[in-house]
């Protein structure tokens, strides 16, 4: 028998978060919750005597299904805001009255039947549940091959955009290049021949001065550069003073 | 306990998915719901199995799962599909499409 405690746990977290697919604002927290309702129907499989299952559970609803789910919201973004007008009068009010329904329905005649609960029962590991699958059920398990098969093509053709346009390759954008008489090599890497290899610091060409345009641009707007006025001509000389005074010290 | 208990939980948990479809305009989070109720009807078919003491209704479980993941998939392309076409997931706004 399953202790009670176990199954009350299994209650809670199953039951309060999946009451965030009805109040949580934002899609996020209900995936996160759903996710949770998943774990815990796994334990409670386990619990029923079905560890294949649980452990399959967590594999596809946790692992699969509900991590698709968080990529769609990515995909799509994550502030899609739900518009709160109703379209149809009442709407809210009817599917509540219809939801409470439901659950009164089930759990009425749920407890109008008496089961006589099996004492006998088998744990429905991978050997217990693998002669059935391959053997009584070996049609259907074919058949949800062909379904799977078909699900991931329709997926496919679905999401499948058409190019508008032919795609730029590099050896045209590389003409186009040389056609706007843009320099054709690349510019010179900051640092390069130059005492650090700092991104601030300007390269220095053949002749030992700094080529302004190997430092990103972007360190330029934000003032962050080493304007390589060490290297510049009208400092050689005093530097090469400094130096020869620091060498007769 | 008796495990007829968690058929009882299937049916809140069924109802509360159900309740999900109906209420949210989302998209992504109705899917949820459906994949909620799908779930209600696993744990139904599992404690069954356990009750009568066959493994059939596990198998049956498991062949619910792996359909429920190809309409995840399926489900979530046309999702992707409307919003590149309509910039919006919401369920309200295919309402346009009415003579």
């Amino acid at each position: 028998m399953i202790s009670p405690i176990l199954f009350w746990f299994i209650a809670a977290i199953t039951v309060l978060p999946a009451f965030t697919l009805l109040f949580a604002r934002k899609a996020v927290h209900v995936a996160m919750a759903v996710i949770l309702v998943m774990v815990g129907l796994a334990i409670s499989y386990v619990a029923l005597g079905a560890p294949f299952l649980g452990v399959v559970q967590i594999v596809v609803y946790t692992g699969a299904v509900m991590m698709l789910f968080l990529f769609v919201l990515m995909l799509v973004g994550v502030d899609q805001r739900e518009s709160l007008k109703e379209t149809i009068t009442g709407q809210r009010w009817i599917a509540i009255a219809l939801a409470i329904g439901v659950a009164a329905l089930l759990i009425s005649v749920v407890s109008r039947v008496k089961f006589g609960v099996s004492t006998s029962f088998e744990d429905g590991g991978p050997a217990q549940v693998a002669p059935l699958l391959f053997g009584d059920y070996v049609l259907v398990v074919e058949t949800l091959g062909f379904l799977l098969i078909t699900a991931a093509v329709g997926a496919l053709v679905l999401t499948h955009v058409p190019r508008l346009f032919p795609r730029r390759t590099q050896s045209e954008m590389q003409a186009e290049r040389v056609a706007a008489g843009a320099n054709p090599v690349n510019k010179t890497f900051p640092g390069y021949y130059a005492r650090h290899n700092a991104l601030d610091a300007p390269a220095l060409d053949p002749e030992g001065k700094p080529i302004e345009e190997s430092v990103s641009r972007v360190l330029k707007i934000r003032h962050q550069t080493n304007d390589g006025i060490e290297f510049k001509d009208e400092n050689r000389s005093r530097r090469r003073e400094l130096g020869a005074k620091e060498g007769d010290a | 306990m008796s495990p007829i208990n968690f058929v009882y939980l299937a049916s809140v948990l069924f109802a509360i998915g159900a309740a999900a479809v109906l209420l949210r305009r989302n998209a992504i989070i109705a899917f949820m719901g459906v994949e909620l109720m799908l779930n209600a009807a696993n744990l139904t078919l599992v404690s069954f199995s356990r009750i009568q003491g066959f493994l059939h209704g596990q198998v049956m479980a498991f062949f619910v799962m792996v359909v429920a993941a190809a309409e995840v998939v399926v489900g979530l392309a046309i999702i992707i599909a409307v919003f590149r076409s309509r910039q919006t997931i919401s369920l309200d706004e295919p309402t346009e499409l009415k003579g």
